[in-house]
């Protein structure tokens, strides 16, 4: 088989599961008007499929400050900046998120994705450890694999067969990163981060922690996770997103250790691709600041997250073991979800379908996505349509 | 370790691989291509891994898996992990 039928043989596969060609993966969005409804063909839809977990997409304060960079200093950077400099922006929302998680350095990469690969392939090598989640998002199985670390993985959140693995690796421990997740992005459910930092602790690791979900969305003033718990301190590098709470693009890596400055200067990630745009990274900047002090914002979102887990569970869904923004209906097959996926846009409502192998464990998801712009109107019509539709994955 | 324990890691690949593949456990060898012929995908030989340090309390890093296509050279790198630890 040569490059290009392997392609083919991936695309009839494909093919056998949605014979319609229906547009589950990728699906063409015409028109967005707001944080909660956009246009999907004909249809005006309820958006549960986004992770724009505060609703800030089309909040004033982001879209004057995007406005304002835009013409202030133009479309792109149009380069890295280890080679054609750093903005001030760039500066400047390095230093606000040191700030927000009182850490003496920050880095802002281009995507969350790149966050991701070039904190984990700037911290391990060849020759050394990472032991990471089993349900871990893919930005940290392509840092560790372009790392050319050992890969070790635990179960999912089962912190007795982490300690296990730990205990496997003897001496190399020394070497060894573990990795963890505050919201995990496929059934929502948190890391159990306390008794990770035990055994982080007791072997003497280094902990990254990636907050992408869990950003603007746990603690008071919007952390994560380590905010939730009171954990800050104990966590040596935290990753996170500007995609989902922040409603732009890129990411960042925090920490104490001044050792994260060298990422810089050996992280490919960071080094060979071109800056956020000043646009991003101001509305970004703007969004940081919503985002914490958006107490109220959160308020709202679990608000939202709890009436939508409630109906689902009552109505009888396999769910996360956590209510949270992130609520998937566990399938017991491929066909289950897609029908439910394509009854529930029916219904003008857009969900995320996720298939195996993209879901833990050969699972199907209907993976909704909760923000604090719904109306408690709009999260009933949605829990209502999924009661109204229980009947086609009954088992 | 001893041919003897290579034999005991073929005999557990085989017995879970049946289990995995659906296929009768006597038309597995060590000659049986885990993808081409048991249909093993990613998430599937990810779950056999994790079994597999636990039966020989043993890690195997999953990026030592990249070249693996046959039983037989899933047993040996298991034999070899194992006779190093």
């Amino acid at each position: 088989m040569n490059l290009l039928e392997k392609l083919d043989a991936a695309a009839a596969a494909r093919k056998s599961l949605l014979p319609d060609g229906i547009g589950a993966f990728g699906i063409p969005i015409e028109e967005v008007y707001s944080a909660t409804e956009a246009r999907i063909g004909d249809r005006r839809v309820l958006l549960l499929g986004t992770n724009n977990y505060l609703g800030l997409t089309f909040a004033p304060e982001c879209i004057q400050a995007a406005h304002e960079a835009l013409d202030k200093e133009g479309t792109g950077t149009t380069g890295s900046r280890m080679a054609n400099g750093s903005y001030f922006g760039h500066r400047a929302l390095e230093r606000e998120f040191a700030d927000f998680y009182q850490c003496s350095g920050g880095i802002v990469f281009t995507t969350g994705y790149q966050a991701n690969l070039g904190t984990i392939s700037g911290l391990v090598g060849p020759g050394d450890t990472v032991l990471i989640d089993g349900d871990s998002h893919a930005s940290i199985y392509d840092g560790c694999i372009l790392s050319g670390a050992d890969i070790v993985r635990f179960r999912h959140n089962d912190v007795a067969d982490m300690e296990k693995r730990l205990r496997r690796l003897g001496e190399r421990v020394e070497t060894t990163l573990i990795i963890a997740e505050g919201i995990y992005s496929m059934l929502g459910d948190q890391a159990p981060l306390a008794e990770i930092i035990e055994l982080k602790n007791k072997y003497r690791c280094i902990l990254l922690l990636d907050e992408a979900h869990s950003l603007g969305v746990l603690g008071e003033t919007g952390q994560g996770l380590v905010e939730k718990t009171g954990l800050l301190k104990a966590v040596d590098f935290i990753t996170g997103t500007f995609s989902k709470s922040l409603c732009s693009i890129g990411g960042f890596c925090v920490s104490n250790h001044p050792q994260l400055e060298q990422l810089r200067y050996v992280s490919h990630p960071y080094i060979f691709t071109a800056s956020p745009s000043p646009a991003t990274i101001a509305s970004t900047r703007a969004a940081l600041e919503l985002l914490r002090k958006g107490s109220h914002l959160r308020t709202q979102l679990w608000k939202n997250c709890t009436q939508l887990y409630t109906q689902l569970k009552e109505t009888g869904y396999q769910l996360g073991p956590d209510p949270g923004p992130v609520i998937a209906a566990i399938l017991d097959t491929p066909q289950q979800a897609l029908l439910m996926w394509r009854s529930l846009l029916e219904h003008n409502i857009y969900v995320n379908l996720i298939l195996p192998p993209a879901a833990p464990e050969g699972k199907s998801l209907v993976r909704c996505s909760v923000n604090a712009a719904h109306t408690s109107e709009q999260i009933k019509y949605v829990g209502d349509t999924f009661a109204k539709l229980y009947n086609l994955v009954k088992s | 370790m001893s041919q003897t324990d290579y034999d005991q890691i073929v005999q557990l690949l085989c017995d879970r691989l049946a289990d995995l593949s659906k296929t009768p456990e006597e038309s597995i060898s060590p000659e049986t291509n885990l993808i081409t012929q048991l249909s093993i995908d990613s998430i599937k030989l990810l779950g056999l891994i994790m079994e597999i340090e636990d039966a020989f309390d043993i890690s195997i890093p999953i990026n030592a898996l990249t070249d693996i296509q046959t039983v037989h050279e899933l047993a040996e790198l298991v034999h070899k992990i194992k006779s190093a630890s």
